[in-house]
């Protein structure tokens, strides 16, 4: 039975989740050099474009369609099959296509992450390539082992609910893969660029933080109680991460930062995501504390120490952050809160910790293996990178012959 | 006392910087400008109109030097700045009558260093 409240939400939520995709694009835009915020810009919407389209074809199908192998089936191909009756088994009360293009906004935004690691040296012809690959090898698989009719992770007992997983650190683990694969960026000196925009990379945290909610809230598919309690310890992780990043940075550096706010804030949501429908409130603000510490050492310590260019941190972030996640759902999940989910460690159930470290391993090393190959398949076929002359003179004008800004009028 | 004006590509910034501390030219002002020699710019298309000849991005600097020093400054801004290709800029270096040091009112050539 179609339930119109929850149908209605489920569309605002995927609504919500698109403008997660745009945000990202000023997120990462403002942290780039003015010379390449076009080309981040392009990349997010170009990703938009080609990922909405490869869903409906065939992507939806791979994930989601009953089936035991590596992908789903190849049964709901076109959307053939996907109509307006509900699909009980992934939500029985809204039309099997609002589950399938909330779903979509997801395998959307998931590659578009990965763009913080190759950011500002990548050919675009490239980048179109290596996402519609990456979408249909990496995310797709991942997407239907977990969550899928007949995934294993799924079958395991794995707890995911709106993609710790499947989204962030499937894409920060492939971050890690692409920035070694395509190596760091010249003339960058010993000092890392600094951000050109910060506020638009408050206007980019604004706007993710805002789409999370759908992200997060609209993972219950209804419009019920678990939508309540994942949006509310959604802002709770995103506020205690913004908090404390600035705080361990006014300790550590003297002086709190937006960037460190932001990226804290962003740091809280990505931990979050998996705990969301399975842990209530006091949890959520350990894991949004805790997250900040995890992904600041990734970021300010244990990167340039490995002194690999992950140019806007999609692994520190996306992959620390996603991974603390997923095991702070094995520790604090309860059947108090979600009697559909199962309990974690601290209300006596130790196993579950197992399964989800047991996820996590299945995806970094799957994810990582193949996306590195991925990668390297497109270096070899079209070439990953732009010449050191048109790095030199950035994306903007030599991918797309534009510039943001202008110096005279 | 000379006044070393350098046009040079953006990129090349922090490693002119680099060379100038190592000849020890601490001194410098620095402007995003736009401008174009031989290069004769870059097309850039909006919406389909292609705009031929827009100007290219450039770095100026101004570094006020006494004599002594105008040959390591230029050195170091040349070394700094060479890519072997057209678009690589070029330096002017110029007399300079005077200079004031505006907090002790000191003038000539103490006031540059």
């Amino acid at each position: 039975m179609v339930n119109p409240g929850d149908t209605a939400w489920v569309l605002v939520s995927s609504g919500l989740v698109m403008l997660m995709t745009p945000g990202l694009a000023f997120f990462y835009g403002g942290m780039v050099r003015k010379k390449n915020i076009l080309g981040i810009l392009m990349q997010c919407l170009i990703a938009l474009c080609v990922l909405s389209i490869q869903w409906v074809l065939f992507g939806y199908s791979l994930s989601f369609a009953p089936g035991e192998g590596f992908w789903g089936g190849l049964d709901w191909l076109g959307l053939s099959g996907v109509g307006l009756e509900p699909y009980a088994d992934y939500a029985a009360t809204i039309p099997h296509q609002a589950f399938m293009i909330f779903q979509g906004m997801f395998a959307v935004i998931t590659p578009a992450l990965i763009i913080g690691a190759f950011a500002e040296r990548m050919k675009f012809s490239a980048f179109i390539a290596f996402v519609l690959l990456w979408a249909t090898f990496v995310y797709d698989p991942v997407c239907h082992a977990v969550w899928g009719v007949g995934g294993f992770l799924r079958e395991l007992g794995a707890l995911d609910f709106a993609g710790g997983t499947v989204v962030h650190i499937n894409a920060g683990i492939a971050a890690l893969a692409t920035a070694l694969v395509i190596g760091k960026r010249t003339n960058i000196g010993k000092s890392m660029p600094v951000p050109h925009n910060m506020p638009f990379v408050v206007l980019g945290t604004a706007l993710l933080w805002f789409g999370w909610f759908g992200f997060n809230a609209g993972s219950a598919l209804a419009a019920n109680g678990i939508a309540v309690n994942a949006f509310v310890v959604t802002n709770t992780a995103a506020a205690t991460g913004g908090l404390s990043w600035a705080l361990i940075e006014w300790l550590r550096n003297g002086k709190p930062t937006v960037f460190g706010a932001c990226s804290g804030a962003v740091a809280g949501l990505v931990a979050i995501t998996p705990a969301a429908g399975f842990v209530s409130i006091i949890p959520a603000i350990v894991i949004g504390l805790l997250v900040s510490l995890f992904c600041f050492t990734a970021v300010a310590v244990i990167k340039p120490k490995f002194g690999y260019d992950d140019s806007l941190d999609a692994f520190g972030v996306h992959c620390v952050g996603g991974t603390w996640g997923a095991l702070a759902t094995g520790l604090f999940a309860s059947k108090a809160v979600n009697p559909a989910g199962a309990d974690g460690l601290f209300f006596g159930n130790p196993q579950q910790l197992l399964i989800q470290l047991a996820a996590v391993g299945a995806t970094l090393v799957y994810s990582l293996a193949a996306s590195a190959a991925i990668y390297k398949l497109v270096d070899i076929v079209i070439g990953l990178r732009v010449d050191e002359k048109q790095e030199a003179m950035g994306l903007d004008l030599t991918q797309h012959h534009e510039r943001a800004y202008t110096v005279l009028e | 006392m000379k006044l070393v004006i350098a046009i040079i590509q953006p990129h090349k910034l922090e490693q002119v910087k680099e060379e100038l501390y190592k000849a020890e030219v601490n001194l410098i002002t620095v402007s995003e400008v736009l401008g174009h020699g031989r290069q004769k710019g870059v097309a850039e298309v909006y919406r389909g109109t292609k705009e031929t000849g827009n100007l290219l991005r450039k770095i100026r600097l101004e570094i006020a030097v006494n004599d002594n020093f105008v040959e390591p400054t230029v050195r170091a801004i040349t070394q700094g700045a060479k890519t072997g290709e057209t678009g690589d800029g070029k330096i002017f270096v110029l007399d300079l009558p005077q200079c004031i040091r505006i907090r002790t009112g000191e003038t000539g050539g103490v006031a540059i260093g």
